[in-house]
């Protein structure tokens, strides 16, 4: 009679095991395909119609036809400034952590800090914006405040992947290099780093995709207009970027062909923050499968 | 002799130098990670310094309690805060309800179920979710869930909480599912042959050996998903119908903190009490996020000190 029970329990533990298999399977390939398929939406809505002329165009504020060539050239360079600012006080601050950081109060509340930063909400950095840039140094909107506001929210994780990148460089390669009579500075710059090249590069380009998609920032420190020209390198030029416009075409914007221009927007968006992501893994997943 | 001299002294030299440069860039790396320091401590107190200045104006208990907000420049303006607090509390609450279950069903899937290749193609998949820009995300819920909220609910718009919620569980999905099935993933494997061992069936493994285990990183990724979801904007504004009145459906244009924010600090002076206003809004999120964080810090300490 037991053993009756004991069988019938296990029995039903096995229904309800392979139900549990069989939803989690359709749940893991639903969500997966549903995601992708919304963002190939996006890309097959917009991208067959973006022309030459869309891309580097100027906008317009009443005519059809307007293009975004000034919105993405701002996202391009405010991404490349702001990067040009936060790399080299990240990657100091990674490499501080991963080499030098003794194991004490100061270390943890360093480490205290970059989570603290990386948790700092994207509205946050673009409220300090205006109050340093709009309102202490009077510049109003512009690039370089955008870029500046920006780099401050790319530090934290910058400097966590400089530092996990650089921390998994094996120890023998610095004893090696110790042995040889190398100074500290002179086996992290000839060794260290060469070897953490790879994850620093994936890093830099999740945090490069980050920015240039980032548009809270952009928005309170670099407002929704672009330079009324093409190629403007000026630093005090209005700092809109694409993905700002996109937000202001969609919501804001009276032109006509507001939806198109939205649409295509998000297409180019979508298209080079991807390629952001994926260009720069191709040549290390090339060289991984090579070693193997 | 005077050749060896002068080689020891280049030598010393050459040795100055080097020791020199080494001491520079540790000095130069120190100050980097300092940086960071003051980069945080000037962002809280700047933000506090400036919205603290809102109650010279407004009374504490109004300004959270009370739901009346008509900001504006004469004698008659209120700022009752209360429903943007209403409202991002509803909204991270909603997107937990509909994100958790699928995220962590998601980790639980790759780690446990999955067979390799597959799960080597969705990580990276994943992954580069996670760095889909905002406004991507707004876009998508613009275009796509709006129209499917109003159409299933028959309102006339479907802006609203629902909306925003279901693209901010779009958006938190991946940082949840990816930290979660890590932590899964970490769980030892001689758990589970014990637990096959007994003669579990893998639902029962799961559910009663490698979740339970795995536990404190689950937290601590829905906390961090969690600190996305509260101060994510613009996806939020896009949907989210921005208008400053309390929700009384899913599918009522409303307002939470970020989104008033983005909508109205560019029409007001930085000298206001509109403004300072803003700020305590900006400060109070900034705060709930670092709590945030130290939580998630003391779940990790302690999962480590074990």
């Amino acid at each position: 009679m037991q053993n009756l029970k004991d069988f019938k329990a296990s029995k039903l533990a096995k229904i309800f095991n392979q139900f549990f298999m069989v939803s989690m399977w359709v749940l893991g390939i639903i969500t997966v395909f549903f995601v992708l398929l919304l963002l190939f939406l996006i890309l097959k809505d917009g991208l067959p119609y973006v022309t030459w002329d869309f891309v580097i165009g100027l906008p317009s504020e009443i005519d059809a036809g307007g293009g975004i060539g000034p919105m993405l050239l701002n996202s391009f360079y405010v991404t490349i400034l702001s990067l040009l600012v936060s790399i080299p006080i990240s990657l100091g601050a990674g490499i501080y952590l991963a080499e030098y950081a003794p194991d004490n109060k100061l270390t943890s509340t360093i480490r205290v800090c970059v989570e603290g930063l990386s948790s700092v909400p994207s509205i946050v950095f673009g409220l300090i914006g205006i109050a340093l840039f709009v309102e202490y140094f009077q510049i109003g909107l512009t690039i370089i405040g955008a870029s500046l506001s920006l780099a401050m929210l790319n530090l934290p994780l910058l400097t966590r992947v400089s530092e996990e990148s650089i921390r998994a460089v094996p120890h023998s390669y610095r004893e090696g290099s110790y042995a040889l009579g190398a100074t500290k500075l002179q086996t992290i710059f000839k060794v260290v780093i060469p070897v953490a090249m790879r994850g620093l590069i994936t890093g830099l380009s999740l945090v490069a995709g980050r920015a240039f998609g980032e548009s809270a920032v952009i928005i309170l420190a670099g407002g929704v207009n672009a330079s009324a020209e093409m190629w403007d390198f000026s630093l005090f030029s209005p700092g809109g970027t694409l993905a700002v416009h996109l937000w202001y075409v969609q919501s804001e914007a009276i032109v006509p062909d507001a939806k198109e221009i939205a649409h295509k927007s998000a297409a180019v968006l979508l298209f080079v923050v991807l390629a952001i992501n994926l260009l720069f893994r191709i040549p290390l997943w090339w060289m991984e499968r090579k070693m193997k | 002799m005077q050749q060896t001299n002068s080689t020891a002294s280049k030598m010393s030299g050459r040795h100055w130098r080097l020791m020199f440069s080494d001491q520079v860039f540790k000095w130069f790396c120190l100050f980097s990670a300092i940086v960071l320091c003051v980069v945080l401590f000037s962002i809280v107190f700047f933000m506090g310094k400036t919205g603290v200045l809102t109650f010279e104006f407004v009374k504490v208990t109004e300004y959270f309690f009370s739901l009346n907000w008509n900001p504006g420049f004469d004698e008659t303006a209120t700022y009752g805060a209360g429903i943007f607090f209403i409202g991002t509390i509803l909204l991270t609450l909603l997107t937990l309800i509909i994100s958790v279950p699928i995220s962590v069903g998601i980790a639980v899937f790759l780690a446990e179920i999955a067979p390799t290749r597959l799960k080597e193609t969705v990580r990276p998949i994943l992954d580069l979710l996670v760095g889909i820009p905002s406004v991507i995300y707004g876009f998508l819920g613009l275009t796509i869930l709006v129209p499917f909220v109003a159409k299933v609910f028959g309102t006339q718009l479907g802006d609203g909480l629902l909306a925003a919620a279901l693209v901010l569980s779009l958006m938190v999905l991946p940082t949840i599912g990816r930290i979660s099935d890590d932590s899964i993933e970490a769980v030892p494997q001689k758990y589970r042959e014990a637990a096959y061992a007994m003669g579990c069936t893998k639902l029962q493994t799961i559910f009663f050996v490698v979740l339970p285990a795995a536990r404190r990183g689950i937290v601590s990724a829905i906390i961090l998903g969690m600190t996305r979801a509260l101060g994510e904007t613009m996806a939020v504004v896009m949907v989210i119908g921005n208008v400053p009145q309390l929700a009384e459906s899913l599918v009522q244009p409303t307002s939470v903190l970020t989104s008033n924010i983005v909508m109205q600090i560019m029409a007001v002076p930085f000298e206001s009490t509109w403004n300072y206003a803003l700020f305590f809004m900006g400060f109070s999120l900034l705060v709930v996020a670092l709590l945030l964080i130290v939580f998630v810090r003391i779940i990790n300490n302690r999962s480590e000190v074990q």
